[in-house]
């Protein structure tokens, strides 16, 4: 979109405009999170430049067993025991809803993907009450579960649009060639959507490592994830250390995206 | 001729039926692949959400607690003090529950109709088994002479029946009264709605932040050239895609007094004393904005990649200036993507508890913030129930309006 040699001064105006705002907007999304980065290699304790000579003493103290450590642990059992579940469960409840028309279908959609419009408060809140009933709070299975129901409209969301453009008469040519349906599955459906399934998963688990109000809720001392214990650092004691796990954190995350986007070009050109 | 029609016929019936037979086994694979899931959705999502709205009503503690109180009070008419039977059965329940210990939970819970009933109730229990006279009622109105007033009779029933509207009532700031029906509460304990409607304001500004920030860069982005939209399109998803602690935390350092925002402002010569722009309101802004702009980019992006530049250059070439055409022809294009994210972030806002937490000072709490207090703090669970049962219901009234911009079947992660 590039500005016509006969623009107007309005043109102008409107083109330059919109290029500062825009400047604005982005800088303002990714300036901070890569601004504070540096001061995670700081040798001291304050939160602010200049830096008074570089270290790596705050990583080293994240990768102690206590307190980060544990949190790590606690969050990589949680996400990936979520994970497991969402994925298995999403992926088989995207195939039936897709291979199918029946009554209601429009109506139990709605309900499948209904942990993604209920504000989390209130997810967590009716978690807390569940949990609370059947002496589940502070548990790994608790919370697990509470996850799961967070984790899994995105994993049905992305199966189903993968398995839109599926064709269902490849599994029905398998089926006439002597297949069984879950020989047909394994080896027909699942590799043509693999993609999709595989980003599904990456979204549950990225849901369930980033999450904090639901564990805020129904996790106890024992089961102190990454997003809770930076919550109680960020209240209690500021120090370069939250930076380095946030550091971390990011990193990690642009590594998933990065993931997700290989996957996605996967599917398009595949 | 007729037998061939019929044996046509017959051999249509049959393969109709054959047919049908199939399509109703897909189907039952189809259901028996759904069910798991719908299975632990509905233990792990649906039941609870339920059970928030059946909390928000349900009072079972004093009909437990004071069970024969409860039921000598069922046919008064509260218009006169009760008679001896009442207190008799009050002073008996209160026997039983001062020894199970269970009277320090029923004192609490008719503290929540009057305030003070608790030591009140707790005096009494104290000292009801050495009560001797043979009136407990005049013994117990000398011990305390509000037990004479009729309002905390009133409360006991009020407190004592199975389900109760009274948490739903107060959540929006009202009360049922005796005579007077449905009322609003007095004006220093008016302080639900506030809550509610500061949430709303909260969330309202941040949509339009978000639209004066968001629109501009979902229009950059949807008019570059493909190989440029696509690094713009993962700028806008890296902090999609960052913790939203990790981002919270970048403010908070960010935004203190020793900051790096105000020794920059201080550098440049704008101030000399640090502002104060975290633990307000100013903060929240920020943080909230920062994490809910890429909410609104997405959508709005969305529906301005399908808009072909084709009117835009009929409007200029039939003579309309760049910004009426804007207005007319363009915008109108992007109203259902708007109106989406507009929807997506209010909603997302109602319910945000971290980040007030961390970056907004105490007036900036919103409603969720109220209700883990009355979960988590005080353990009050009615309380906690009808404040979440109010968020959703103005949810659910604003849901229809995101289905009709968006469609529900619309809905797009990226």
């Amino acid at each position: 979109m590039a500005l016509p040699a006969n623009a107007t001064l309005g043109q102008q105006v409107s083109y330059v405009g919109l290029r500062v705002i825009c400047a604005f907007g982005f800088l303002f999304l990714l300036l901070p999170t890569l601004i504070i980065m540096p001061i995670s290699f700081s040798s001291g304790t304050f939160l602010n430049y200049p830096l008074p000579g570089l270290s790596l003493r705050w990583y080293e103290q994240v990768l102690q067993p206590h307190p980060w450590g544990f949190a790590f642990k606690n969050s990589m059992i949680v996400a990936c025991a979520t994970t497991v579940i969402a994925t298995v469960l999403g992926t088989l409840a995207a195939y039936g809803l897709t291979m199918a028309q029946f009554r209601f279908k429009g109506l139990l959609v709605g309900f499948l993907i209904s942990p993604l419009v209920v504000p989390l408060v209130i997810t967590a809140l009716a978690a807390y009450f569940a949990l609370a009933k059947v002496g589940l709070l502070g548990t790994h299975i608790g919370l697990i579960l509470a996850h799961t129901a967070l984790a899994t409209p995105f994993v049905v969301i992305t199966v189903t649009a993968t398995l839109q453009g599926f064709d269902h008469n490849m599994v029905r040519a398998a089926e006439s060639l002597g297949a069984n349906p879950i020989n047909a599955f394994f080896s027909v459906t699942l590799p043509l959507i693999l993609p999709g399934v595989l980003s599904g998963s990456v979204f549950a688990f990225v849901t369930s490592f980033d999450e904090i109000v639901v564990a805020l809720f129904v996790a106890g001392p024992g089961q102190f994830t990454m997003p809770r214990q930076l919550f109680a650092d960020l209240r209690d004691q500021l120090n370069p250390s939250i930076i380095a796990v946030a550091t971390l954190l990011t990193v990690a995350s642009i590594c998933l995206m990065a993931l997700i986007e290989i996957l996605q070009r996967r599917k398009d050109t595949g | 001729m007729a037998s061939l029609r019929h044996a046509q016929k017959t051999g249509q019936s049959v393969l109709a039926g054959k047919l049908a037979r199939g399509e109703r086994a897909r189907k039952l694979t189809a259901l028996s692949l759904i069910a798991p899931l719908f299975l632990l959705l509905v233990c792990v999502f649906g039941v609870p959400i339920l059970a928030v709205l059946y909390y928000s009503v349900d009072n079972p503690l004093i009909g437990k607690v004071l069970p024969q109180t409860t039921a000598a009070m069922a046919e008064w008419d509260g218009r006169a003090l009760p008679g001896d039977a009442a207190f008799d059965a009050f002073a008996a329940d209160a026997k039983l529950a001062y020894k199970a210990k269970t009277i320090a939970r029923a004192a609490l819970r008719l503290n929540y109709e009057i305030a003070g009933f608790r030591s009140m109730t707790m005096k009494a229990a104290r000292r009801i088994h050495r009560f001797k006279g043979a009136s407990i009622k005049e013994e117990l109105i000398a011990l305390d002479k509000r037990w004479g007033d009729i309002v905390y009779w009133r409360a006991i029933k009020d407190a004592s029946a199975s389900y109760t509207p009274r948490y739903l009532l107060a959540a929006v700031d009202l009360e049922l009264t005796w005579g007077q029906g449905i009322v609003q509460v007095e004006e220093n304990r008016r302080i639900y709605l506030a809550y509610l409607m500061e949430t709303f304001w909260i969330s309202a500004v941040v949509v339009l932040l978000c639209v004066v920030i968001g629109y501009p860069i979902a229009y950059l982005i949807a008019t570059s050239k493909p190989a440029k939209q696509r690094i713009l399109f993962i700028l806008i998803l890296i902090p999609f895609w960052t913790s939203l602690l990790v981002r919270t935390a970048a403010w908070v350092v960010l935004l203190q007094n020793q900051g790096m925002v105000n020794d920059f402002l201080i550098w440049l010569g704008i101030t000399d004393q640090p502002f104060e722009m975290i633990f307000n309101r100013f903060g929240v802004y920020v943080a909230m904005v920062h994490i809910l702009l890429p909410f609104m980019v997405l959508p709005v992006y969305s529906v301005m990649k399908s808009i072909s530049t084709d009117y835009m250059r009929a409007a200029a070439s039939l003579g309309a200036r760049p910004f009426s055409a804007f207005l007319s022809i363009y915008l109108p294009q992007t109203i259902p993507g708007l109106g989406a994210g507009c929807l997506l972030v209010f909603v997302i806002s109602l319910g945000f508890y971290i980040t007030p937490a961390l970056v907004g000072g105490r007036s900036d709490q919103m409603i969720a913030s109220l209700i883990a207090q009355f979960a988590l703090g005080t353990a009050n669970w009615g309380m906690a129930a009808a404040l979440a049962v109010v968020v959703l219901v103005c949810v659910a009234a604003i849901y229809p309006i995101y289905h009709r911009f968006a469609g529900g079947d619309r809905m797009k992660l990226n």
